[in-house]
Formats: structure tokens, C-alpha cells, sequence
């Protein structure tokens, strides 16, 4: 796909010259590491973190995946989707129905086969669609098919046919609108309204404890380091370089030769499937997905928190994500009639005064050494005349 | 029994019938003679009486039997003067019932009622359904007519044709011709029988239908016509229901075209989606609630209060937010975006505080509701009505600002070329700002509309604000033309796929469908051609 003829250089190499990188990863470890053991600690200890807590901070870590993947398309290619948490939902719908197939005959009804909603509606047998997710590795599989294959025939149909902008915003906010109402139905055979919960163990182990949880944050974590490399290693590659190309100005990278559609389609399922494996890191940790998380609001929160870091930098988005919910946790506890005003302002003020996030106000040398950042703004005429394209 | 009072009912419409056919006013000598007689305690007396008023012509025959039939018809023991009633505590107020004199209130044991027994009351219903035939009041002919259609007596055959005859209402007279050929199925040789179905065939009253049904349920030939009848009926019913989902469908569009045209404008002529578009349809709706907590004594008139303070409110929000914050974001789109679904946060959030949570009542004013029913089969609301009335009017004005206003020409202009434009003289940003506002101002104005047909809450305008992105995504930016198309399309499409498929999936097929269709047009149906459109 990337023809590259010069200055290609071993990933190994780009990995060790990277330094902001390395950084990043060590930083992810150390939290990998230190969550764990602090939760071992004695409870009485002062540094204790409690098991709740581990798994709200692994919540956190997929927020962080699931950033990552919005900062890789809106960062650096400017597709800014409004339908991700789309893709979030759909990786952890399709672990939802692995832990839906492992509680097995423990249901409240006791029915050897079938899930308990489906028992409670009167279905008769297993949907074909449910067949195989027994099975760890077909689950796993399907975790990155699933939303890639939507974001590829989305991303197909959309980028073939040059829609850019605000257009493709809407529209992928109307596919994760749909995908909503279609999930609420209870014909869906996806439980409709309550979604899968009531997990029981996963991989065989129970999922209350403290191991499992604190396996699943170390996963997570590794996921997110994994992922953050993989976007790196993407965005200093020459690839990297053309998707810029294409962020900065489309009809140019075009006009140069690049089939602008196969990079846009390239970097769109790839950061639908690391949505994806964000999403299905998340519900065995929160013990339960349902329609809710395709809510538009949830995909626009998603952009926020890598407005909020700062688009372009990957490290702003985990940082975004990993802030605004963790002021998100404490205002809708403490003061739950601000958190909306909060997250509102957080918008308005962020557009305003911080275009290119927290990270935009790190120093210069840094900024210099990763991607170049989001370009300033244009002169105003030109892009007036433009009428709706970034 | 019944057969007895079957028997004295038709003899007192064949008298009745005579007697009509006779020169109608037969002297009032015998009304009035007719009327005395009532005081007399035999039965049969009185029957012959009610007979002889009705077939009286005398104007005053429906109200003497109506108050007989209701029993505040009474005698005077002293005179046995016919009086009408109304009992005040324990004495009665009385009138003369012929000359309509005030007799003064006397104690109860000054009078006594004219009794009747259920002989009698057949006979008086079947000569005050007869007598209100007659009446001058073209309503009440009406009433009496679907009365005879619905309760079809063969014995009633004479008095219908008579009334027929002298009927010159044109809808009484097709009332009549229905209820005579409902009687005339049920008479007469089966040819005539046949006739007679055959004239009901295709009919749209639900009365005709319950005719024919029973007719239907036999073997013989009038069966099989009725059933063939009933067939051209079930076909007229498919017609009138398509209609009606038509109507549902045009007045849904109508509701979309109010959302989403100021949408489209801000679109148009910025080039920037106003996420908080949504609120400022709530905010609208939320005005019309205001207003009528501020005028609870004159409802009926709170929409025309509503309708320009919501278009005041939410145009000066609009200009706020342009001022403020979409202007500095200029260049931007996404960033825009970003911005206006931020305040769009803040506005519910502020009405979830300063209001509640929960829905708010918006009160229907009178003269919206109820519907009017056009036959048996479609039934048109009066609220949706006068939404579609209502959003062709707004649509009609905003045509003319754009067309004939200054601001209007100015706003093509940076519609199209904003470049252009400005080196023309136009102030750019005083032409953004006023676009911004009388863009608000409208999504205020249809949240007005909105409040009369949804739940006015916090969420309000959530429910909406993708549908109307989707309205302008299909008909395309800078022509509000495609914004009308749009939104018809989008609502009777709607409309007509939910009897097969549910309200859920039928919204589910319109999304995919036009996130299909925007890859084969991707600036919409009606895309702003040249230069200025390639971005």
C-alpha cells in the first residue's frame, strides 16, 4: 500500500531513536506495574489501591485506547469521526456475547443454552450470529473483525465518494445513531434495552476477583502501550508523512499521486479495530455493555478528551482521556448538576483558547521532535471561500 | 311487546307521512286541540294525540314531544293547561307550552306529569326522529338522517322520501339517498334489493359499512353484491389509509423542514454545523411554556405571543454565540463543531436547573385541537394541520427575506463566493451574525410547533437535531429548495415504511439509506454549483 523508497528505516531503529515514545511506554508501564502491587498492599496501608479502583483506573487505560485511536485519524489524517464509540461498543458487544456463552447453564433461569434475556423473551434457540463465541480465539478474532469490517465498508463507500468534513462527521454520527436504535430493539437478539451483563468468569476464572481484575488492568495497559507503539511506529513512518499530507491538504496529496482513499481507508479500520479491543477490555471490567455506549454523546466525549490533550501528539490523547474522566468521576459524584456545564465548558473553552490541547503547551523542543502538530489556522478568506472543508 | 310497538310506530308514520303530504300547515286549531288532549289519562288518547301533533306541521310539535319524551311536560290539575317545567328545589318554574307565556313558580302538588309508558316512548322517538327531519336547523336534519342510516326501520321508508324530497342541503340529502337505499336493501323484490346495494357501493360511512356487513353474512345473490360492495369499500379504505399516511408523512417533513431549515441557512452561508442547533428548539418550546405560565387566562392566544418572543430568544442566543465564539473560530468547521455541541451541553443543563428535568406541560390551545374527519376511513388532526399550514408559512417568509431583502442578497452573495463578497463591500461578519440569529430564530420558532406535538423537556432537542442534520445533509446546503425537498422526502418515506417495518427500523432504513445515498451525491440533492462549491 506505502510504496517507500528512501529513508526507510528498520522499526527496531525508529523504536530505539524515539525517545518521547520510549517515555510514553515506560510511563504506561510503571503504571502497569505499580497499580497492581499497591493493590496488594494491606488495606490499612495508606498507599492501598483498592480493587474498585484498579478496575475504574483499567477503565481509564481503554478510554486512553480508544483515544488513541480517534488522535490516529483525527490527528493525523483530519476525519474527524463522531461515530467511534460505534466501533467501542461493537468490540465490547462481541466480548459481551463470549461472556454471555461462558456463564452457561448459571443464569437466572438455569437454561443450558440460552442467555437469560433471550429465555425471558421466549426465543427457542441460539441465533446463528451467537454461534462460535464460545471460543476465546473466535471471540478475539472477531473483536478487531467486527468493527473493522463496518469501518471498512463505511470508509469505503465514504471515502471513494471524497466525503470530507463536516459531512462525514454527520454521517458517521448517523451511523452510530442507528446502530443505537437498532441495538435497542429486542429483536436484535443483543438484549435490547439491558444489554449483556451478569458475567460470570472469563477464560475460566471469576471475574470478581481481585487476580482477574487486576489481570485485566495489566491487559489493558498493555493493550494501550501496544497500541500507543503501533500508532508511532504508523505516524513516523512515511505513511505517517502522507496521512499528514492529507490532514493538511487533500486535494494537493492527491494531485501528487497518493490514493488519498487507501490511506484514509488504511488508518479509519485500523483505528476502528483498536476502538474495538478497547471496547472489549472495557466490559468485562465494568460487567456490562449495553446500547447506551452507541449514544452520539458518548462518540463526541471521545473527541473532546483528545481535543483536551491535544490532537497530533497520540500521548495528549491518553493523557485527555486518562484527565477528563477522572474529573469526570469526581464532579458527577460531588457536584452531579456541574459535571454537564463542566464538560460544556471544556469544549468551548478548549476550541477557544487551546486549539492544539494541553500538550500544545509543552515547550517548543519537544513539539518539534514528534509529529508535526495541527496546522495553524489558515488565512481566513481562503477557507471562507472554502465553504465546509478542514 | 315489540312487535305491538313496531305496529304503532308505523301507524303513526304512515299518518305522520299523510299527513306531511297533506298542505303543511293544517290548521293550528288541531296542534293546539292535539296538545290538550295529552292531559287526558288514557293511553291510547295520548298515542293518538302525539300522532295528530306530529303530523300537524305545527313548528312547535318537536318541542312539545321532546319535552314529553323527557318528562318535563305537565298539566295544571286546576285548568288542565299543557305547561313546560323546571323544577327549582321543590316548587316549578312553568310556561305555557302553546304560547309560551310565563305561568309563575307553583308548589308540586299543583301540577302533575303527563305520564307515558314505553309504547308510548317508541311511538315518540320514532315521530321526534321524523319531526327532526323537518327541522329548520340543517345540523339537525343531518343528525336525524345518520340517526335513520344507522337504526334503518323499513317502517321509516314513506317519511324518507317524503323529506327527500323537500331536502336542498346537498350533504342532507346524500345523508337521506344513503339511508334510503340502507332501507330499501332490506324491501322490495331482490332486483330492487340489488339496486339498492349497488347505490350504497363505495360509500365511505362507517354506518353504510355496518349494512352491508350484515347483509353480507347471507347466501342469496344481495349477499354476494353486498360483498362485492364491501370489496370497492375495502379499496377506497387502502386509498383513504395511503392518504392519511401521507398526511402523517407531510406534516413529520413539516416538523423536519421547521428543525432543519435555520440549520441549513447557518450551514449555507457559514459553511459551520451549529451543534446547539437542537437547544434552540427547546429553547423555543420552552418559551411557549413560559409565555403561557404568563398568560394562563388567554391560552387560546399564547401561540401568537410564543411565536415571535421564541423567534426573539433564540435569535438573540444565536447572535451571542456568533459574536462570541463561532466568530473566532472561523476556518475551523470541526473545531465549530466542537464548540457549539459544547454550549449545546450548557443550554440543557441550564434548563435541567433553572426548570427541571422532567417534561414541562404545554397546553394545547382549544382551536388546535380535535380533527376533522373527512369519511369513515381519514381522519385529518386539526394540530398537524396547522403545523403544515404553519411551516409553509415560515418557509414561504424566509423565501421572500432571501429573495427580496437586502439581507437576503447579501447572504447569497456569501453563500456563494464570501471572498467575493467582501471585496464587494458586503460586511461579511454582520451578515454571519444576522444569518446566525434569524438561523435560531427559526429553530425557535419550530420549537413552538414542536411543543405542541412532543414532550418539552431538556432533551427535546436531542430527539431532533440528527434528524435534522440528516434533512440538510440530503438536500444540500445554500438552497433552501433542497431543504423542503429534503425534509418531505425524509418524513412521508418515514411514514410509509414504518407500517411494514416498526418506527424503530423504519428510522434505522432512512439512516443507512441516506448515508448511502450522500456517497452518491456528496453535497446533497440540491449541491450549489460552481467554484465556489468545490472546497
Amino acid at each position: 500500500m506505502v510504496s517507500v523508497t528512501t529513508s526507510r528505516r528498520p522499526i527496531v531503529v525508529a523504536l530505539v531513536s524515539d525517545t518521547t515514545g520510549q517515555i510514553v511506554v515506560a510511563a504506561i508501564a510503571l503504571v502497569a506495574i505499580l497499580v497492581p502491587l499497591l493493590n496488594q498492599l494491606p488495606p490499612d496501608s495508606a498507599l492501598h489501591v483498592p480493587t474498585y479502583a484498579v478496575s475504574l483506573f483499567g477503565k481509564y487505560l481503554c478510554y486512553a485506547l480508544l483515544a488513541l485511536s480517534v488522535d490516529l485519524i483525527w490527528g493525523y489524517c483530519g476525519i474527524l469521526s463522531l461515530g467511534h464509540g460505534a466501533f467501542f461498543a461493537l468490540g465490547g458487544y462481541v466480548m459481551g456475547m463470549h461472556l454471555m456463552r461462558q456463564i452457561g447453564d448459571r443464569g437466572v433461569y438455569g437454561h443450558p443454552v440460552l442467555p437469560d434475556f433471550m429465555v425471558f423473551l421466549n426465543w427457542s434457540e441460539l441465533p446463528w450470529y451467537w454461534y462460535g463465541f464460545d471460543s476465546f480465539a473466535f471471540t478475539l478474532v472477531m473483536i478487531v473483525l467486527v468493527p473493522g469490517l463496518l469501518a471498512f465498508a463505511f470508509g469505503w463507500l465514504a471515502f471513494r465518494s471524497r466525503v470530507t468534513g463536516v459531512y462525514l462527521s454527520i454521517i458517521t454520527q448517523a451511523m452510530t445513531y442507528a446502530l443505537m436504535l437498532a441495538f435497542f430493539r429486542n429483536d436484535m437478539g443483543f438484549g435490547g434495552n439491558n444489554g449483556l451483563t451478569d458475567f460470570k468468569d472469563i477464560l475460566g476464572l471469576d471475574l470478581r476477583s481481585g487476580a482477574v481484575r487486576n489481570g485485566l488492568f495489566v491487559a489493558s495497559a498493555v493493550a494501550l502501550a501496544a497500541g500507543f507503539v503501533l500508532c508511532r511506529v504508523i505516524t513516523r513512518s512515511r505513511l505517517g508523512k502522507v496521512l499528514i499530507a492529507v490532514r493538511d491538504s487533500e486535494s494537493r496529496a492527491r494531485f501528487l499521486g497518493y490514493r488519498v482513499e487507501a490511506y484514509k481507508l488504511f488508518v479509519f479500520v485500523l483505528s476502528a479495530a483498536l476502538a474495538g479491543i478497547a471496547g472489549a477490555l472495557y466490559v468485562p471490567q465494568v460487567g456490562i455493555i449495553n446500547p447506551g455506549e452507541f449514544a452520539p454523546i458518548n462518540s463526541i466525549e471521545i473527541v473532546i478528551w483528545v481535543a483536551v490533550g491535544g490532537r497530533g501528539y497520540l500521548y495528549g490523547a491518553i493523557f485527555g482521556a486518562v484527565a477528563v474522566n477522572l474529573a469526570k468521576s469526581y464532579l458527577t459524584v460531588a457536584f452531579p448538576e456541574i459535571w454537564l456545564f463542566f464538560l460544556g465548558g471544556l469544549f468551548v473553552a478548549t476550541t477557544l483558547f487551546l486549539p492544539r490541547g494541553v500538550m500544545g503547551l509543552l515547550p517548543e523542543r519537544q513539539r518539534s521532535e514528534s509529529a508535526p502538530a495541527v496546522p495553524p489556522p489558515l488565512q481566513p478568506a481562503a477557507v471562507r471561500a472554502g465553504g465546509g472543508d478542514d | 311487546m315489540f312487535f305491538l310497538t313496531r305496529i304503532c310506530l308505523f301507524l303513526s308514520v304512515v299518518v305522520l307521512a299523510t299527513g306531511l303530504a297533506m298542505s303543511p300547515g293544517a290548521s293550528a286549531a288541531s296542534f293546539e286541540d292535539a296538545v290538550a288532549r295529552l292531559s287526558e289519562k288514557s293511553f291510547s288518547v295520548k298515542e293518538q294525540a302525539i300522532a295528530d301533533i306530529t303530523v300537524s306541521g305545527d313548528e312547535r310539535a318537536l318541542s312539545v314531544l321532546t319535552a314529553l319524551n323527557d318528562g318535563t311536560l305537565y298539566f295544571r290539575r286546576d285548568d288542565k293547561r299543557i305547561v313546560f317545567t323546571v323544577k327549582q328545589g321543590r316548587e316549578f318554574v312553568l310556561t305555557d307550552m302553546l304560547s309560551g307565556e310565563a305561568l309563575g313558580t307553583v308548589r308540586r302538588r299543583a301540577v302533575r306529569k303527563v305520564s307515558i309508558n314505553n309504547r308510548l316512548r317508541a311511538a315518540l322517538k320514532g315521530a321526534i326522529g321524523s319531526l327532526r327531519l323537518f327541522a329548520d336547523d340543517p345540523g339537525t336534519r343531518l343528525t336525524a338522517a345518520r340517526a335513520m342510516l344507522s337504526n334503518p326501520t323499513a317502517d321509516a321508508l314513506p317519511i324518507l322520501q317524503r323529506a327527500l324530497e323537500r331536502e336542498e342541503a346537498e350533504d342532507v340529502r346524500s345523508m337521506l339517498g344513503l339511508a334510503l337505499s340502507a332501507l330499501k336493501t332490506e324491501i322490495g323484490s331482490e332486483a330492487e334489493r340489488i339496486e339498492a346495494v349497488q347505490a350504497l357501493s363505495g360509500s365511505m360511512n362507517p354506518d353504510v359499512w355496518q349494512v352491508l356487513g350484515r347483509l353480507a353474512a347471507g347466501e342469496d345473490a344481495v349477499a354476494a353484491e353486498a360483498r362485492s360492495a364491501l370489496e370497492i369499500v375495502e379499496s377506497r379504505k387502502r386509498l383513504f389509509s395511503l392518504l392519511e399516511t401521507l398526511f402523517f408523512g407531510i406534516s413529520l417533513g413539516a416538523v423536519l423542514l421547521l428543525a432543519a431549515v435555520g440549520l441549513a441557512i447557518t450551514f449555507g452561508v457559514m459553511g459551520v454545523i451549529n451543534m446547539a442547533h437542537g437547544e434552540m428548539l427547546m429553547i423555543g418550546a420552552y418559551t411557549t411554556f413560559v409565555v403561557q405560565q404568563l398568560m394562563p387566562n388567554a391560552i387560546e392566544y399564547s401561540l401568537f405571543v410564543a411565536i415571535p418572543a421564541a423567534f426573539i430568544v433564540t435569535g438573540l442566543i444565536g447572535i451571542a454565540m456568533e459574536r462570541g465564539i463561532i466568530r473566532v473560530l472561523y476556518g475551523r468547521p470541526l473545531e465549530t463543531l466542537l464548540a457549539t455541541f459544547g454550549i449545546s451541553l450548557i443550554l440543557q443543563q441550564a434548563v435541567r436547573t433553572i426548570f427541571s428535568p422532567l417534561n414541562q406541560p404545554v397546553i394545547t390551545p382549544d382551536w388546535m385541537s380535535g380533527f376533522y374527519e373527512v369519511n369513515g376511513a381519514l381522519s385529518l388532526t386539526y394540530n398537524r394541520m396547522c403545523i403544515i399550514v404553519f411551516c409553509l408559512v415560515v418557509f414561504a417568509v424566509l423565501v421572500m427575506i432571501l429573495r427580496m431583502t437586502p439581507l437576503g442578497l447579501q447572504m447569497r452573495a456569501v453563500t456563494q463566493n464570501r471572498a467575493m463578497a467582501s471585496s464587494m463591500g458586503i460586511n461579511t461578519g454582520w451578515v454571519d451574525a444576522m444569518t446566525f440569529g434569524l438561523g435560531s430564530g427559526i429553530a425557535g420558532i419550530g420549537g413552538v410547533a414542536l411543543s405542541q406535538l412532543t414532550n418539552v423537556g431538556p432533551n427535546l432537542g436531542q430527539a431532533y437535531i440528527i434528524d435534522s442534520f440528516m434533512v440538510v445533509v440530503f438536500g444540500g446546503v445554500g438552497n433552501l429548495w433542497g431543504t423542503l425537498v429534503g425534509a418531505m422526502t425524509l418524513g412521508v418515506v418515514n411514514k410509509f415504511l414504518e407500517p411494514f417495518t416498526g418506527a424503530v427500523v423504519a428510522k434505522i432504513l432512512v439512516l443507512v439509506f441516506i448515508i448511502l445515498f450522500i456517497q452518491r451525491r456528496p453535497r446533497g440533492l440540491f449541491a450549489l454549483k460552481g467554484r465556489a462549491a468545490e472546497a
